[in-house]
């Protein structure tokens, strides 16, 4: 099915896509058909600027396994990162997730 | 057997006087010949869909596919169009019928159109040809597994669409079904519920659902793919087009 499922989320970032770094200001993260990976469905993070265009995007398409170990592996980051490298409510908040949701 | 076709990239007249692209496929005979509108699915206007086009044409029809992303995405590649054209929200149904309306005047202005114009629509495109089918003056139509004809998407969707059951009585065209038995969208019960409803209403249709094979049995790039389905259902759409749209 299309499932039209989707968070999208503020973002300040930067990502590299062609021709080269781009200002991204949103990210949408989507459980959906995906264009390339050989997959019914798949959890899908667009990257994008949106005043450049829809073609101003970086995107990855990834196996659910796959997108929870990214999540898993970015949650850990964030709460072992050396204490004062990063906002102590982001650190904590990941600390939390790791201990409920994702645990 | 002379079988010169030619296919390009057009600009054609769609909803609201919109120029949108889309691509026609026909063979070069003087006529007269059928039309088919393709409809895409949600991931878009693309190779595989095209390719489809293509082969419409190769089996004597006009054949056009309307890109539903053109708004949105102007020019973008099919993968860009269709993630900006999905965190829209869809295409809206009023929308998407006169983009089909619009596709259809075209093919019934090419010299060698004998009028007859039929709609298939694949995934999303399913339900978006049933709807065509029931808004327009069309001759034939085919739904390949379009999901949320008889059922609500689900609420946390981000789909804004609603199902078109309560249109069944507008269907003004003959309507072939192709399904999977393990699709989830649209189930067994949802294609059962609207075979029900048509049968009722006596709106003459042909349903067939194909064991082993669920959504996008006819998608040739994705694992999806179950070729002795597909085979089948290509022979039954073209004896299908051939009873409603020739001559």
């Amino acid at each position: 099915m299309c499932t039209y499922l989707t968070e999208r989320v503020a973002i300040t970032a930067r990502a590299k896509g062609t021709p080269g770094w781009l200002k991204v200001t949103d990210a949408s993260v989507y459980f959906d058909h995906p264009a390339e990976l050989p997959a019914e469905h798949s959890l899908n993070i667009d990257l994008l600027a949106p005043e450049k265009g829809p073609s101003a995007r970086v995107a990855v398409e990834l196996d659910p396994a796959a997108a929870l170990g990214l999540a898993r592996a970015v949650l850990e980051m964030l709460a072992s990162a050396p204490q004062g490298l990063l906002p102590d409510d982001v650190a904590a908040a990941a600390r939390a997730h790791l201990a409920g949701a994702m645990g | 057997m002379y079988d010169a076709m030619q296919a390009e990239t057009v600009t054609i007249t769609g909803h609201g006087g919109d120029e949108i692209e889309a691509y026609l496929a026909r063979p070069l005979v003087v006529g007269p010949i059928g039309g088919v509108v393709v409809i895409h699915h949600m991931p878009g206007y693309d190779p595989e869909t095209r390719e489809i086009t293509r082969r419409f044409a190769a089996q004597g029809y006009a054949a056009i596919c309307p890109n539903l992303y053109s708004r949105e995405a102007p020019g973008a590649s099919p993968d860009d169009a269709a993630a900006a054209a999905r965190a829209a929200g869809g295409v809206p149904d009023d929308r998407l019928v006169g983009d089909v309306a619009g596709a259809a005047k075209m093919l019934r202005s090419l010299s060698s159109s004998n009028g007859k114009v039929g709609v298939i629509g694949y995934c999303s495109g399913g339900r978006q040809a049933f709807l065509a089918a029931c808004s327009l003056p069309l001759q034939a139509a085919v739904d390949c597994y379009g999901a949320f004809v008889v059922n609500t998407p689900p609420p946390e969707s981000a789909l804004r669409i609603s199902p078109l059951l309560d249109r069944a009585d507008q269907l003004a065209c003959p309507l072939l079904g192709l399904f999977g038995a393990e699709d989830g969208y649209p189930s067994p019960e949802e294609v059962a519920e609207l075979d029900r409803r048509l049968s009722e209403l006596a709106k003459p249709h042909e349903f067939h659902s194909y064991e082993g094979a669920g959504h996008a049995f006819f998608a040739v790039n994705r694992p999806s793919y179950r070729p002795e389905a597909a085979v089948d259902g290509w022979r039954k759409i073209f004896a299908f087009f051939g009873t409603h749209l020739q001559g």
